[in-house]
């Protein structure tokens, strides 16, 4: 266990949006509504995440790769062959953007772990983590950025229009996107750095400074989670992981852990109830996310938005027909849905959950 | 008689021109530093331990104690208490005996650790308007929780917890037996804990009847002398303590002199009055990790699976010896630190072994995490605690609650003067003179015990305001948010702690 890290602080804007009924939009949408948040962020990095934009792969992990070192290409997919099928194999398409001189290698595997690979009882889902894990903290070099099926974040050093520019957004069409802006106050900017982050089929954005952190870091780490990118997202991704496919604990329930309600409100509830949450709390303290966070996860299943225990970042949520949407501003959601049927502040940890049908 | 060749360590003096002759300085001294000599109080300065009740309870002010200034010939290495101590042996041929912590000069490393605050990218909390949660549940915990949803869609859970002792505060006091201390010293710590939410412990001596009224807020214990120990005193209280060892005396046993055992002592105790009460160096039942796995749950069947805390000094090994004791089944690991107190100990045992608390609470906490067991144990640190930061800077560095003795003494009188051994307390603290221990009236000192934990509970709020987080929990091992200064590459890697700046 390393203490002597440096974490990466930043204040950001984040947006996304759901299609119950599964209906793929383009990612133009997202652009448009991150785009209008332009001073929530200052250059330093911006991304995507898409749900449902592989439907011709849906069977296999969808890995993004980036390479800082080219030269890690090879043992990379040395790697990936050895445990691996690997259905496809080609280069993340971009386009030139002036903003942009600089950018590491981007490449995308479709890969299914080897039969063979997952005797001993592990599941696929594990593997994958393992992979992920491995190739993040002891290739240094390349790292792999996003491996879900069926879906796929895209991000990197530069402002929201830049970046979807770069990655060519608008071309991708999914039922769920989340998009978010950085604003890093003590980093240059890595690619790998910027959000959403993502692992399996979780992606998350984030705004805000986790101040429980460095207990949230150590916890994980006792359920072999390697902490790697130091930032606050990629400690509520894995958070999320642990409790929710790990534990097998519903979403609504590990936002409870993450975004604890009150003792003073836990006492108040239906015996029952009040158990339950007091044994939610005894067991997980430590996987309690606490200072200004407002959050949006992406997973297999739906979108779920959710604030901190105090609310001291902004979150406001949106209906319209089938589209839920929740962004940091209400004007971000107004951009692309002017007329909402219905707009919200969610309350202080009270989780904002939108399921696919 | 041969004069001491070892000098009085305190002169005690009286201005006879403010002096009134009032006598209270006679009354008050437990020591017998003053007599009457007719005209004039006669001052016997080499009893004289410089506890102050002289001073306090002097109405004139007259009363002035100064650490002796004739001193031997100033040396480096051989210092006054060097010398001392070796004519002091050369005198008695025993060991001498010493009460408290150490008062040498080891590094408290807590005094080198910083904690952070918010500034701009997230901000404080204010505790005054906003919920500040102390709340802490000591016991094992499960490493995940299954939940089913029932017909309303409301969470229940689907097996129930293990037994958790419930703390308002991450805070309570450390084991000091009847014998040790009064029984009115005890019910100050009953009283207050009743009052505050947190909990006492009963330390080796059994359990007085008049602290029945209190057994939601004990924890018993079980030590080598095995005291007062039948199936009842174990079922009164929230858990049972099995204490291995004391930061003061690592190693060492405990010996309550014939004469600290009067009718109440021996009855809690359960031995004969005026007999010595000898607790052995180690449990004579537990020679190894297994007989202690088994005495835990020999505790557990016959307390129907209360908490089972086990207590051990700080040494060298700790890491290790904490990692047996959580896999032997304990619920709690209460680590005390050498510079724990003592209400007796062989000076030379208090000053030279065990190692700091800091250190122990960070080997303790990696290792219990390293082996993915943190959650089956919670960590107590005791052993110098002297204020709400070192509370806030030991549980930042992995403890869940500290337990503070010492500390609560000082709200009862205690000046920390080091001579609780004597039975001479002048405060009535850790004496059974009927005359002494009647100074101290449980109702009056427990309000100034309750102040202070009150004060600390604000204190410890609003360091958790500061670092922006509204719950103990988010502070509990959440090392990032200390800085060491002054401390060394090694010892900053021991504690998982960056140096400021960084």
């Amino acid at each position: 266990m390393n203490h002597n890290y440096q974490k990466d602080i930043s204040g950001c804007g984040l947006t996304g949006l759901i299609n119950k009924k599964r209906r793929r939009v383009s990612g133009s949408e997202i652009v448009k509504s991150l785009c209008l948040m332009n001073d929530r962020g200052n250059g330093l990095g911006a991304g995507y995440a898409a749900y449902g934009i592989y439907p011709d792969m849906a069977d296999f992990y969808a890995f993004h790769v980036m390479y800082d070192d080219p030269g890690m290409r090879h043992e990379v997919e040395d790697h990936l062959r050895g445990n691996y099928h690997v259905e496809k194999t080609e280069e993340i398409p971009t386009a030139p953007v002036k903003a942009i001189h600089i950018s590491p290698l981007l490449m995308r595997y479709f890969v299914r772990p080897l039969k063979e690979r997952l005797a001993g009882g592990i599941g696929s889902d594990d593997y994958v983590v393992n992979t992920v894990m491995r190739i993040n903290s002891e290739s240094g070099g390349a790292f792999v950025f996003s491996s879900g099926k069926n879906m796929g974040t895209f991000k990197g050093v530069g402002n929201p229009a830049d970046i979807a520019r770069f990655f060519r957004i608008e071309e991708y069409e999914g039922y769920i996107w989340t998009a978010h802006t950085r604003f890093p106050t003590n980093t240059p900017g890595w690619w790998g750095g910027a959000h959403p982050f993502a692992l399996l089929d979780w992606s998350i954005v984030h705004n805000g400074e986790i101040s429980s952190y460095g207990i949230n870091k150590r916890y994980l780490e006792m359920y072999g989670y390697k902490l790697t990118l130091l930032t606050d997202t990629e400690a509520a991704a894995y958070m999320l992981d642990l409790l929710i496919r790990r534990h097998g604990i519903t979403v609504k329930t590990a936002c409870q852990a993450l975004a604890a309600p009150f003792w003073k409100r836990i006492d108040a509830m239906p015996e029952a109830e009040k158990e339950a949450l007091t044994a939610l709390r005894q067991t997980y303290g430590s996987a309690l996310l606490n200072g200004p966070f407002s959050i949006l996860f992406g997973h297999a299943k739906g979108l779920v938005g959710i604030n901190d225990r105090i609310k001291l970042r902004p979150l406001v949520a949106a209906t319209h027909g089938a589209f839920t949407y929740m962004a940091s501003e209400e004007s971000a959601i107004r951009e692309i849905c002017p007329k909402p049927d219905k707009v919200w502040s969610p309350r202080a940890g009270e989780p904002v959950i939108a399921e696919l049908e | 008689m041969f004069k001491s060749l070892a000098p009085p360590e305190y002169l005690a003096t009286i201005d006879t021109v403010k002096c009134i002759r009032c006598k209270r300085c006679i009354l008050n001294c437990g020591w017998g530093v003053y007599s009457w000599g007719g005209d004039k109080v006669l001052i016997a300065t080499s009893k004289c331990v410089k506890c102050l009740r002289c001073y306090h309870y002097c109405p004139e002010e007259a009363i002035q104690i100064h650490d002796n200034p004739t001193r031997f010939k100033a040396n480096a290495c051989w210092g006054y208490n060097n010398i001392r101590n070796i004519k002091r042996q050369a005198e008695s041929g025993g060991i001498p005996l010493t009460g408290m912590g150490s008062d040498l000069p080891y590094p408290i490393l807590f005094d080198n650790l910083l904690i952070d605050a918010c500034q701009v990218t997230n901000p404080s909390i204010d505790p005054l308007r906003e919920p500040m949660e102390l709340r802490t549940y000591l016991g094992k915990k499960p490493s995940s929780v299954s939940f089913v949803d029932d017909k309303d869609g409301h969470v229940r859970l689907k097996e129930k917890m293990p037994p958790q002792i419930k703390l308002s505060m991450p805070v309570m006091f450390s084991p000091m037996s009847f014998g040790s201390i009064s029984l009115n010293a005890q019910k100050v710590l009953a009283i207050a804990a009743k009052e505050c939410g947190i909990v006492m412990n009963t330390g080796e001596g059994g359990l007085h009847e008049d602290l029945f009224p209190y057994r939601e807020n004990i924890i018993v214990q079980v030590a080598s002398g095995r005291f007062g120990v039948n199936p009842d005193y174990l079922n009164a209280g929230v858990a049972v303590e099995i204490k291995i060892g004391q930061g003061a005396k690592p190693g060492i046993g405990g010996h309550l002199p014939g004469e600290k055992i009067p009718l109440e002592v021996a009855r809690a105790r359960m031995i004969p009055v005026g007999t010595d009460a000898l607790s052995p160096a180690p449990q004579h039942d537990i020679y190894s990790i297994e007989d202690l796995r088994q005495l835990i749950y020999a505790i557990k069947e016959a307390t129907n699976y209360k908490p089972v805390s086990v207590k051990i000094a700080a040494v060298h090994n700790v890491a290790a010896i904490a990692s047996g004791i959580v896999r032997a089944g304990a619920d709690i690991v209460y680590l005390d630190g050498f510079r724990g107190g003592t209400g007796a100990a062989p000076t030379i045992i208090r000053d030279h072994l065990g190692i700091p608390i800091e250190h122990a609470i960070a080997a303790v906490d990696d290792r219990l995490r390293q082996e993915g067991i943190r959650n089956e144990a919670s960590i107590i640190a005791a052993g110098g605690i002297r204020s709400s930061a070192d509370a806030a800077k030991a549980i930042a560095l992995g403890a869940d609650a500290v337990a503070i003795a010492t500390t609560a003494l000082i709200t009862m009188g205690c000046t920390v003067c080091g001579k609780c051994y004597t039975g001479n307390c002048s405060w009535g603290i850790t004496t059974q003179r009927p005359e002494l221990t009647a100074r101290l009236d449980p109702e009056v000192y427990a309000e100034r015990l309750i102040n202070l934990v009150h004060a600390w509970e604000h204190e410890l709020k609003e360091i958790l305001g500061a670092l922006g987080i509204n719950a103990i929990e988010s502070l509990r091992g959440n090392r990032e948010r200390l800085r060491g200064v002054g401390l060394d590459t090694q010892t900053l890697d021991i504690l998982g702690v960056k140096p400021a700046g960084r």
